[in-house]
């Protein structure tokens, strides 16, 4: 078993439990933005792709890498633009207010 | 002291992202602290992102801005659509991160083969087989919110089968890679059926069933990130895999739950379980009806509201009207607040977003374990558009369908009003004995018609 993989599965089930503990703690009510935020997170997988990309390899493996930039990088501007806008929806109630 | 080479500092603001990705759902649990989460994670994708195009392997950076350009193009209006698209929204985030994590395996491996190692292999082949069907289960799922595709569950005898030996195969070629690296043909047919699966996972699934579909989704799309993250041996891919891995199986096991489906049965699927058809058992048994007037009048003279919104006031477009009902309501001084089931909309959270955005204050949206303890003390429940959610068989009738099922206790109110086309019953074909308690008053129209007319009743009689 590679060196590599031990230390991957380290920080993976580190990180699996930080990300437990802490989603836990979010609010029922800022599920949908928990869901569109892990997703604009996820689009990470954008930095992978740049190197596919641009390190031309083959033309096939070129055409692959632009894809899959383009596919998370929308995610990426897509998840972060929807979360901002509904976390902005969210509004404390004031007294009474009169209209 | 030596100088840090590129890859190191490419690697320092690759931490930094990861510890930014964490703050960001860390603050995610409250909505006051909320939108610095978003800012942490933005600051922290634009680091990873700015870094990585000094890594020295980049030698072409056309087709890295075309492909960025692009991608923004698509992710804008995406991040754009109504509060209540968002469901479909996200599934098709999901295939895209998917489709993304696929593309990046597909390359890895031809970059390496046929001297691909062994271990190395098992890696690409789970993470490709995982990113194949999440994307085309994630596209399905998509079509379905967007109701281009039947909503109504797809089901034929033996599916399961079908289905289980369809992966099975997968997972067989993926095994013969690893043993015969030199079969570099087999890969592509391993893809083919992984997407396949993705199909045959999501087809039989009912609309209903959707808030559970996308978080498990959601988990899959995580996964198959971290797993990227093993193959490249990239640690911030691990870190957000793990984090969007988790945050998806949380958000699956609370949906699981809330439907009253066990934990294995939310790890391989809400799928294909069998439709209980009630129909027939409803023998016409005697309703109280209201008119709007009747309504208004009881709702003026209560001290305490509860509102509990379902799918059907959003698929009605009545958040506004139920807004305007607030409001009318809260002027005269009346308590109201909104009582929310976790699958009252088509993904976890959907209804608070749909209230948020009719500008309900978000202290007023209760779950259901708070505002269950308030029901017995409430002079109204209202209900708009919801059905199964408020079953009391599902707590005392042991032989329902939906027993065991939490719901939201409008039972308990002292009045009971509900907005109801017909007296047909839910999508589950479940007959709800809540509408024909004595203290129970249904009021016949479409949720959007109805409520306005009750506010139009409360601003006649307004003094």
């Amino acid at each position: 078993m590679p060196s590599d993989f031990i230390s991957n599965l380290f920080v993976f089930i580190l990180a699996g439990f930080v990300g437990f503990e802490v989603i836990k703690r979010v609010s029922p009510l800022l599920h949908t933005p928990l869901m569109s935020l892990t997703n604009a997170l996820d689009a990470i997988v954008v930095v992978a792709a740049i190197i596919i990309a641009g390190r031309h390899e083959t033309t096939f493996t070129t055409i692959l890498g632009v894809i899959a930039v383009a596919a998370s990088f929308s995610n990426m501007v897509g998840g972060f633009l929807i979360t901002d806008r509904m976390l902005r929806m969210f509004k404390m109630g004031k007294t009474t207010k009169k209209s | 002291m030596t100088a840090l080479t590129a890859q190191q500092l490419i690697d320092l603001a690759y931490i930094a992202a990861a510890v930014l990705f964490i703050l960001s759902l860390k603050w995610l649990s409250s909505p006051v602290t909320a939108p610095h989460g978003v800012l942490a994670g933005e600051i922290g994708a634009t680091l990873a992102v700015g870094a990585t195009l000094f890594n020295p392997e980049v030698v072409q950076y056309q087709w890295i801005v075309v492909a960025l350009i692009v991608g923004a193009g698509i992710g804008i209006p995406l991040g754009m659509v109504h509060m209540t698209a968002v469901p479909q929204r996200t599934a098709l985030s999901h295939a895209f991160g998917a489709l993304s994590a696929s593309m990046i395996g597909i390359a890895e491996y031809y970059v390496r083969a046929p001297q691909v190692t062994k271990f190395g292999m098992v890696e690409i082949g789970l993470e490709v087989i995982i990113g194949s069907l999440t994307f085309t289960g994630s596209i399905i799922a998509a079509g379905k919110l967007q109701e281009i595709l039947p909503q109504r569950p797809i089901t034929y005898r033996g599916q399961n089968i079908v289905s289980l030996s369809v992966l099975g195969i997968a997972l067989a070629l993926a095994g013969v890679l690893v043993v015969h690296p030199e079969y570099t043909i087999l890969f592509p047919v391993m893809v083919g059926v992984a997407l396949l699966f993705g199909v045959l996972l999501v087809t039989p699934i009912g609309g209903a069933d959707m808030p559970t579909v996308i978080s498990l989704l959601n988990s899959y799309a995580g996964l198959s990130a971290g797993l990227l993250g093993f193959v490249l041996n990239s640690k911030v891919l691990v870190v957000a895999g793990a984090l969007d891995g988790s945050s998806g199986f949380i958000l699956s096991v609370i949906m699981s739950k809330a439907m009253n489906r066990s934990f294995t049965n939310v790890l391989f699927g809400a799928f294909g379980q069998e439709q209980v058809a009630v129909a027939g058992k409803a023998e016409a048994r005697p309703v109280h009806s209201a008119t709007a007037e009747e309504a208004a009048a009881i709702l003026a003279a209560a001290n305490k509201v509860i509102i509990v919104p379902g799918y059907g006031m959003a698929v009605a477009q009545a958040q506004h009207k139920v807004r305007e009902l607030y409001d009318a309501l809260t002027k005269r001084g009346i308590d109201v607040k909104f009582g929310i089931h976790p699958v009252a909309g088509r993904m976890p959270g959907h209804m608070n977003v749909l209230l948020a955005e009719a500008d309900i204050p978000y202290d007023k949206l209760l779950d259901m374990d708070v505002v269950n303890d308030e029901f017995p003390q409430t002079d109204v429940a209202l209900v708009i558009g919801a059905n199964d959610v408020t079953n009391p068989a599902a707590r005392n009738e042991k032989g329902s369908p939906i027993y065991g099922m939490p719901i939201l206790d409008v039972d308990k109110a002292r009045t009971v009003m509900v907005i109801k086309r017909s007296m047909s019953p839910g999508f589950a074909g479940i007959d709800n004995p809540l509408y024909y308690m004595d203290r129970t008053l249904m009021l016949f129209g479409d949720a959007k018609g109805f409520v306005g007319d009750i506010v139009r009743e409360l601003a006649g009689t307004h003094h």
